[in-house]
């Protein structure tokens, strides 16, 4: 298969990279990991004019920790957040997600940037940061803005990024002390998009719960943030009550939709018995077990 | 509007002119006739185009010919340099590891990307390596087996100097 002609610029710079965008607007895509991308080129879904390619540019390839914000560049891949020490002691949530995306291959190349700027309504990173309640930096030619990911996500396939914008940075409020998460999946096989996931992450405070993030993979026209499964936790005692409430509220949250994957029935279900899971998960090991 | 580009591939430096839609397997298979790698569902599932890009396993149906310039490709051909099968073909033919053949190839570079990393790998560890590569006659017992018994080789082979060339030159 071969996809539509288009230009291509191998961007040197981010300046480059956004002088580009804004010359050409709605005509140009950018190219990160490609693994989403190139398909949609090929299956001619896309066929924009003008691809601009940010993988030479290898400073956007960072992830880093400082002043109370978790950092991550645009070029940061599904491999490398697998496979980071940083995440796998204190941002369980991500380092649970990682593996589970896609497969081992398509995680050589993918970006979790590319991925949220794609907004797969069966994407994973966009829940996870929703969990994790990140901002995005989008920047442009003439500035930059930052947004909640609970308000970056739009529909299906669909954000508030503009066409002369490139996800420039995700910002994640830094793990506090007893913080804990989890990413529950259920997929068919390897590579095959979520049946349902579940995205759980935990701050506690003392013996109550500081705060809770819970964001929904595949179960509605985007990722969902379940805000009153998370309303519900906060400042509450983490006892088997509340966690089948959250986990009710969660599956109430959830608009799924059935499919060869399963009833809508079955999915919410997934969801709610996946948050309970997944608010145990993270309970221990904001005690630092597990 | 076409590119010029300069891909170093299985060692020898290799300069064309491409579109920019022409994929990194396009690119191989047709530009430079080294048709091993192959062409199995094009849409980012099955990993029989698997190649190695700077040594890293890549779905070279799902990356850009463009993108390929400046870089080092490995495909199968590169594997039995100088007529001697590399360990890792060597234990695919002794274990069974292929029936039709059709995946072998990208099986077989993901194998060596992941013995390259783990050279003494769990059946987990090759399992979860391989999961990206579908094998539609199913043989995955023996897929499984030659990469435990080339892992063994590879070991065996760096032991001795003369061997420990040849499998450093995969």
């Amino acid at each position: 298969m071969l996809p539509a002609p288009f230009e291509y610029h191998a961007a040197k710079s981010m300046d480059e990279a956004l002088g580009l965008l804004d010359t050409l607007g709605e005509d140009a895509k950018i190219l990160a990991g490609g693994q989403s991308l190139i398909p949609l080129l090929k299956l001619r879904f896309a066929s924009p004019a003008h691809l601009v390619d940010i993988n030479g540019i290898k400073e956007l390839d960072f992830i880093e920790e400082g002043d109370g914000t978790l950092r991550i560049g645009p070029l940061f891949r599904h491999k490398a957040a697998e496979r980071s020490s940083l995440l796998a002691s204190r941002y369980h949530v991500m380092a649970d997600a990682a593996p589970q995306i896609a497969d081992p291959i398509i995680r050589n190349r993918g970006t979790i940037a590319g991925s949220v700027a794609h907004a797969d309504p069966s994407g994973d990173w966009g829940t996870v940061l929703l969990a994790l309640d990140a901002e995005l930096v989008l920047r442009s030619k003439s500035g930059s803005r930052t947004v909640k990911a609970r308000d970056f996500f739009s529909g299906p396939f669909s954000t508030v990024l503009e066409p002369t914008e490139v996800l420039s940075e995700i910002r994640i409020p830094a793990a506090k002390p007893q913080t804990g998460g989890a990413y529950l999946k259920l997929e068919r096989k390897v590579g095959d998009f979520a049946t349902v996931a579940v995205a759980v992450h935990l701050q506690m405070d003392g013996g109550k719960v500081g705060s809770a993030g819970i964001g929904l993979t595949a179960v509605g026209p985007q990722n969902i943030k379940a805000e009153q499964a998370e309303a519900a936790l906060r400042g509450a005692r983490l006892d088997d009550a509340t966690i089948k409430e959250a986990a009710a509220l969660a599956a109430d949250a959830a608009e799924p939709k059935a499919d060869h994957r399963g009833s809508v029935a079955y999915k919410r279900n997934v969801v709610r018995v996946f948050t309970e899971r997944g608010l145990k998960r993270a309970y221990e090991r904001a005690r630092g077990g597990g | 509007m076409g590119h010029s580009i300069t891909v170093t591939v299985n060692g020898e430096k290799k300069t064309a002119e491409v579109e920019p839609r022409l994929l990194l397997v396009h690119f191989l298979r047709e530009k430079l006739r080294l048709t091993g790698t192959h062409i199995g569902c094009d849409t980012t599932h099955c990993g029989a185009c698997t190649v190695l890009v700077e040594g890293t396993p890549v779905k070279s149906c799902t990356m850009l010919a463009v993108q390929a310039d400046g870089q080092q490709v490995t495909t199968v051909e590169a594997l039995a340099a100088g007529g001697t099968l590399h360990p890792i073909q060597a234990a695919f033919k002794q274990e069974h590891g292929l029936q039709c053949g059709f995946c072998t190839p990208g099986m077989m570079l993901t194998s060596i990307a992941l013995l390259q990393e783990k050279p003494d790998p769990t059946e987990d560890d090759i399992r979860w390596a391989l999961s990206g590569n579908i094998c539609r006659c199913t043989g995955y017992m023996n897929i499984v087996k030659a990469v435990k018994s080339a892992a063994v080789q590879m070991k065996t082979a760096a032991a001795t100097p003369e061997a420990a060339t040849a499998a450093a030159r995969s």
